[in-house]
């Protein structure tokens, strides 16, 4: 690798304008309401108000004759094909436990019968014309009952069953199982000065974007059926609703516009079978939004997960032992399920090098909300039991927590059996960590939060007690063999570029990201560049926003067909210049001799190539997928300061530091770093759902309350440069990893400031004050 | 006194206008479909600020309002704040400090603002965080809108002490 393979990029690795921020600051038309025609039908459901029930009889007669109502769909008039919601890899490695509406509710907020009709006002009134008689079934709230012996059975349709062979048995409410041992764990235990073993519970909680879940549909003249629709999986929703409705693919066009924040939420097909289905029925433009209440109560959510680790150190900071064991709460449908769990262990046990390793996930059906794609994905849950341990060991041998993670991170170089062992419904794929400045990471970090002057919590007294805590973490970057995208990118007359995507801008910034990646290929600025995402009839195929790829793999898709357009222009250019092709370099738009004395612009080669002469279209078209899932990594630091009267934790500081690769637009990436860790805050601090007999009864923000402007305590984001040789231009992904942090450094520093161990977050002055009170000292 | 029962008539971006409505309608729908779509639907709760506009300077939420309730007042939404060729100080602001990811509190975020400046002659951190603390945005942290808009601020402060400097020049 040369000394800084970064210096010379004058495309990525800078902060660039964002291509869309413009549009998006003037409130211009750009989300999927924003669509919606005048006379769009308006479609409502009713929905579950019970956690576990069997629908006996249901009536739509008197709702179809309200006024305003152009149709009403129930299990009695669309079709019974089964399904999984969650927009995944084909075969899907969830589930087919979902059926468009059926004759049983499983959680509250299950859907039971739509209404279209000409205005909100009208669905409403025909929602509440509907009769319905239910059987109540008793239902099941949590982990342990689902596993009881003689547990109600929640999925007890004959047709439920997996795709893929892996394991699945609804009757006893197991939606998956996955583990893997290395080494000799008993013996690693054995081996072990210390060693430990605790339980730890992550909580429910939602993405809350601010555009809540919506879509249109729209049956267009050819007759075929136009959903735009606020989607990560524009290509998945495409197959998922042909399969709902029984139709081919071909009859369905799906359009992503601007979205307005997704999070992982909108991995999931949740309501475009039903606008498709109105669309068809009525022949009307349908738009169906959720409201905040919907969005959390039937929404898809973070999986709350229980984690058990043991583990075991050596007086020296060998880790001899790590043992998880995961139990993961799927809620009502158990899409996503199995992958979840699975990362709990894929993206967390290989940080730490440990020769014996004992992985064991579970997952079970509870008539609860339905667990989802959520940034972390898992790693989220597991990485507050992981660095809460790491804090536990380092204290039994009088070790600085920061040394240990040292001494035992993973670095360049280094593999970990778990990369091998655990993949995504199969067994993953064997891997070496390329680039690694986690190292730096934690220098710089602790520098900035103040490391040195962290002292032990027993010296401390009074009634505010400040604490410092810290935590690594790694993610990934798409899943390898599995994840694939495409890009094409054609040459217009004035040098300007169509780059068309699959890959799925949801308010990250990913086009601004392709874009530039493109330009640097191509020599070009990246305001030359028309970015198009995502249409499943305009662009290629993109497995969508998901695992942390678009950086990584659509990048590397999009670098390639730049590289393509631009052996074509090479090529035409050389033509025009009369010279040999391997004389002809691009620079700055233009294809110029080696000496420089001859050029023509990219312009001029446009308009030669499609008006002059051996006339042809310039256009690059590649797709990608990737050998391996480098990781990301991050430590995290916070300042806090205990209230031990009252429970309150204030965050003084935050200290964000991440290893993304080459920073493809550092502005961008700190504006990721810096929002997934405030909703990582919010979380570890705020954020839950309350339940009363399964149904959550703070729907809303005021209830559920995330992070405002007045509640962000000084963020510090801190990119750490390293240059990751797979990846574009040297990249790795963003996106994910940030939003682990908060909840084990905020455990690990209020054990610093107070003695009090939390093993479940949030992080609430209750549960705080009573931890304190527990504490001997 | 209005003449049709189910008309409401109000000043919208400058322009007097009427439109017809029906007395249970919320001035976010009508707006919306009259075509004002840079108007936020983020939660119908009054607890996102996806929503907010001006009626007469103040922002308000405009999915709790009933339109009939803009009858005779001054109603600003974003399609009234910038251009493509000129875009307002903030919206630039936001644009070059790259704080605008999904976009969709931006909006609602411009007429928080636009209230602030026109409310308050000087901006400390906590008058401004009492305006803005009614817009919630999922993406960013805040760290880069509080940026963008803490440079306007600044400016506008700096602005205003030069002019009264120069204007009290002659006294001294
Ligand atoms: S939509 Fe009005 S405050 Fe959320
Ligand atoms: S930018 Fe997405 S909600 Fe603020």
């Amino acid at each position: 690798m040369t000394a800084n393979p970064t210096a010379n990029f004058k495309q990525v690795n800078h902060s660039v304008r964002k291509v869309d921020a413009v549009q998006l600051a003037l409130g211009k038309p750009s989300y999927v309401a924003d669509f919606a025609p005048r006379d769009a039908l308006v479609v409502k459901m009713l929905w579950s108000p019970h956690p576990h029930a069997k629908i006996v009889s249901l009536d739509v007669s008197a709702a179809e004759k309200m006024p305003g109502v152009k149709a009403v769909l129930w299990h009695g008039n669309v079709p019974r094909i089964v399904h999984c919601t969650a927009g995944q890899g084909f075969p899907e490695p969830s589930p087919y436990d979902t059926f468009m509406f059926d004759t049983k509710v499983r959680f509250v907020g299950d859907r039971v019968a739509a209404v279209a009709a000409e205005t909100e006002e009208q669905a409403l009134a025909a929602l509440a014309k509907i009769q319905v008689k239910y059987e109540l079934l008793k239902p099941v709230f949590s982990i342990d009952e689902a596993m009881a012996d003689g547990a109600p059975i929640i999925h007890d349709e004959p047709e439920a069953h997996v795709p893929i062979p892996i394991p699945y048995e609804p009757k006893k409410n197991l939606v998956a199982k996955v583990g893997c041992e290395a080494g000799d764990f008993e013996k690693g235990m054995k081996e072990a000065d210390f060693t430990f073993d605790d339980v730890y519970e992550t909580p429910y909680a939602q993405h809350c974007p601010i555009e809540p879940y919506v879509s249109l549909a729209h049956v267009d003249s050819s007759g075929r059926i136009f959903i735009t629709t606020s989607t990560q999986v524009p290509f998945h929703c495409r197959r998922i609703v042909a399969q709902t409705l029984g139709l081919p693919v071909q009859k369905i066009r799906v359009i992503k516009p601007r979205i307005g924040g997704g999070f992982g939420s909108k991995q999931e097909i949740l309501l475009e079978d039903v606008v498709a289905l109105f669309a068809l029925r009525t022949g009307r433009p349908c738009l169906w939004q959720f409201n905040r209440e919907e969005n959390f109560r039937t929404g898809r959510t973070r999986h709350p997960i229980r984690v058990r680790i043991r583990a075991g150190i050596k007086k020296d900071g060998t880790i001899t032992a790590i043992g998880m064991d995961c139990w993961n709460n799927t809620g009502a449908y158990g899409g996503h399920g199995l992958t979840v769990v699975s990362c709990c262990g894929s993206k967390v046990l290989p940080l730490y090098r440990c020769d014996n390793i004992h992985f064991d996930g579970k997952v079970y059906y509870t008539n609860l909300p339905v667990g989802g794609a959520y940034r972390g994905f898992g790693a989220t849950q597991a990485f507050f039991a992981m660095e809460s341990t790491m804090d536990k060991m380092a204290e039994a041998i009088g070790m600085d927590p920061l040394k240990l993670r040292q001494l035992n991170h993973i670095k360049s170089g280094e593999g970990s059996p778990i990369f091998a062992a655990l993949g995504e419904g199969k067994e993953g794929v064997p891997m070496t960590v390329g680039s690694c400045a986690l190292g730096e990471c934690i220098t710089k970090g602790a520098a900035e939060i103040g490391w040195d002057k962290r002292t032990d919590w027993r010296a401390k007294t009074g009634r505010y007690r400040r604490g410092i805590g810290m935590a690594c973490l790694m993610q990934g970057s798409s899943i390898p063999h599995i994840d694939m995208g495409g890009a094409s990118i054609k040459l217009n007359e004035d040098g300007s570029f169509n780059l068309l995507v699959g890959a799925t801008d949801l308010g990250t910034g990913s086009d601004t990201v392709l874009a530039q990646i493109a330009a640097e290929e191509l020599c070009t600025a990246t305001d030359k560049m028309i970015v198009y995402s995502s249409d499943t009839d305009m662009t290629p195929f993109d497995v969508g926003a998901y695992a942390s790829s678009t950086t990584y793999l659509s990048g590397e898709a999009a670098r390639k067909a730049a590289a393509d357009a631009k052996r074509q222009i090479l090529h035409t250019g050389a033509e025009m210049l009369n010279l040999p092709e391997d004389q002809c370099v691009c620079k700055d738009a233009h294809v110029q001799s080696k000496d420089g004395k001859k050029s023509v612009s990219y312009s001029d080669i446009s308009c030669y190539s499609l008006y002059s002469k051996n006339q042809y279209q310039i256009i690059g078209t590649a797709s990608h997928i990737t050998q391996k899932s480098p990781p990301p990594f991050a430590a995290h630091f916070a300042e806090i300061e205990v209230d031990t009267w009252t429970g309150n934790v204030k965050v003084l500081k935050y200290v964000s530091t991440i290893d993304c690769g080459t920073a493809i637009n550092p502005a961008l990436c700190e504006g990721q770093t810096e929002g997934g860790t405030l909703n990582g805050i919010s979380y570890a601090l705020t954020e839950q759902y309350l339940f009363r007999n399964g149904r959550m009864t703070n729907a809303s923000f005021t209830d559920y309350h995330i992070f405002s402007m007045r509640d962000v305590p000084p963020i510090k984001a801190i990119i750490v440069p390293s240059f990751e040789d797979t990846g574009p231009f040297g990249a790795k992904s963003v996106s994910e990893i940030c939003i682990n942090g908060p909840a084990p450094v905020f455990g690990n520093a209020i054990y610093n400031a107070t003695g009090a161990r939390l093993n479940e977050f949030p992080f609430t002055p209750e549960k705080v004050l009573n931890a304190i009170r527990a504490v001997k000292k | 006194m209005k003449k049709n029962p189910n008309t409401v008539s109000f000043t919208l971006n400058g322009e007097r206008k009427t439109f017809i409505t029906e007395p249970n309608e919320k001035l976010l729908a009508l707006l919306r479909r009259e075509g004002y779509k840079g108007t936020k639907f983020g939660c119908g709760q009054g607890t996102c600020g996806a929503c907010t506009v001006l009626m007469d300077g103040r922002a308000i939420y405009s999915c709790l309002l009933f339109a009939m309730q803009a009858e005779g007042r001054d109603v600003r939404t974003i399609e009234s704040v910038g251009t493509h060729e000129k875009p307002s100080e903030f919206q630039q602001e936001l644009i070059d400090g790259a704080a605008v990811q999904c976009g969709f509190c931006i909006p609602g975020m411009i007429m928080s603002a636009e209230a602030l400046m026109k409310a308050e002659d000087v901006y400390p951190d906590d008058v401004v965080r009492e305006y803005m603390d009614g817009n919630l945005c999922r993406c960013t942290g805040y760290e880069k809108i509080w940026g963008a808009l803490r440079r306007v601020l600044d400016r506008r402060e700096e602005g205003r002490e030069q002019s009264s400097e120069s204007r009290s020049d002659p006294k001294a």
